[in-house]
């Protein structure tokens, strides 16, 4: 699974002076869909934070941070600051999925399908693997049981590849199982 | 009519799209509306959309996501591989993937079996035109 998000852990303070020969180190972990754009994250955010820019900072080490459990399912909550057209707000949003990329890739395609905000809009405040007791919303609690059933309602059957696909078919499709 | 095979952990399904297309796997949980999370004994677990999979009639009894040892023993247990090759959708799998490996000598083969096959037909069918009509 090839995930458009990739989470970074990135490292850097602001250059020594002589007045202040150790300046703090600062790490932040971010996503991104490349490394030079999470250096370019990570600047901007620490900008807002600290009197430290590109300029007068370093880059001290930046790591790709991968999922360490992707064969076991989590309740991701998330917590984002967006843009919309009117002004800044605040948001929660749960999400069941096997990775944190995969659940801030959902977050992405759907606070843009539902709000409309673009990816450059929407800042990741937090994140954290929720468990099943302290979920919010009831889009995730009605997958937390373990006794679920539920019949595939309407069953389009499609061609194994793209390439067996046609334009026209003969007969309406059989949409039952 | 109702429905009667249901998304439901240990049901065994075939993909029918992608990289594991052909592949009998069981569904061991369901991850959220569209997406399930699928085990078979020569893949690694991993999560697949219910698009790529058509239901079988065939459920084997398991908690929610087993370990892999423990899939494989329900597995053999409930048989799924016989029931499976024994089922109707599953001979004419074989079949299919029969007929497409075949070589030209094997064609010829069977093209000589069926002349044979049709030829014994046509006797019967002789036989008994004539027991009608006499």
């Amino acid at each position: 699974m090839s995930y458009k998000f990739h989470q970074f852990q990135v490292v850097g303070r602001a250059l020594p002076t002589e007045s202040d020969e150790q300046p703090k180190i600062y790490r932040m972990k971010l996503w991104a869909t490349n490394e030079v754009r999470a250096k370019s994250k990570f600047w901007y955010y620490l900008r807002k934070l600290k009197k430290v820019k590109k300029s007068n900072g370093q880059m001290l080490a930046i790591n790709e941070i991968f999922e360490k459990n992707p064969t076991t399912i989590k309740n991701y909550g998330i917590w984002l600051r967006y843009q919309s057209r009117t002004g800044y707000h605040n948001m929660y949003k749960e999400y069941r999925d096997t990775t944190l990329n995969g659940s801030i890739e959902q977050m992405y395609t759907e606070m843009a399908s539902r709000h409309r905000v673009r990816h450059h809009c929407i800042q990741v405040i937090k994140t954290a693997t929720i468990p099943a007791k302290l979920c919010k919303r009831e889009s995730t609690k009605q997958f937390h049981n373990s006794k679920i059933k539920f019949p595939l309602v309407f069953k389009k059957v499609r061609p194994p590849t793209r390439k067996l696909k046609t334009t026209y078919k003969a007969s309406r499709p059989n949409l039952f199982v | 009519m109702p429905f009667k095979r249901y998304v439901e952990i240990g049901r065994i399904a075939l993909v029918n799209y992608g990289k594991d297309y052909g592949k009998l796997v069981v569904i061991v949980d369901v991850i959220d509306q569209n997406r399930a999370l699928v085990d078979a004994p020569d893949m690694v677990r991993g999560q697949i959309n219910f698009k790529r999979l058509t239901l079988t009639d065939i459920k084997i009894d398991i908690k929610r996501v087993p370990n892999k040892k423990t899939l494989i023993a329900a597995l053999e247990a409930a048989d799924v591989k016989n029931k499976w090759e024994s089922s109707s959708w599953g001979r004419k799998l074989i079949v299919q993937k029969k007929r497409a490996s075949l070589n030209d000598f094997d064609r010829f083969k069977i093209m000589l079996a069926k002349i044979k096959k049709a030829g014994v037909v046509r006797q019967e069918l002789a036989k008994l035109k004539k027991e009608t009509t006499a």
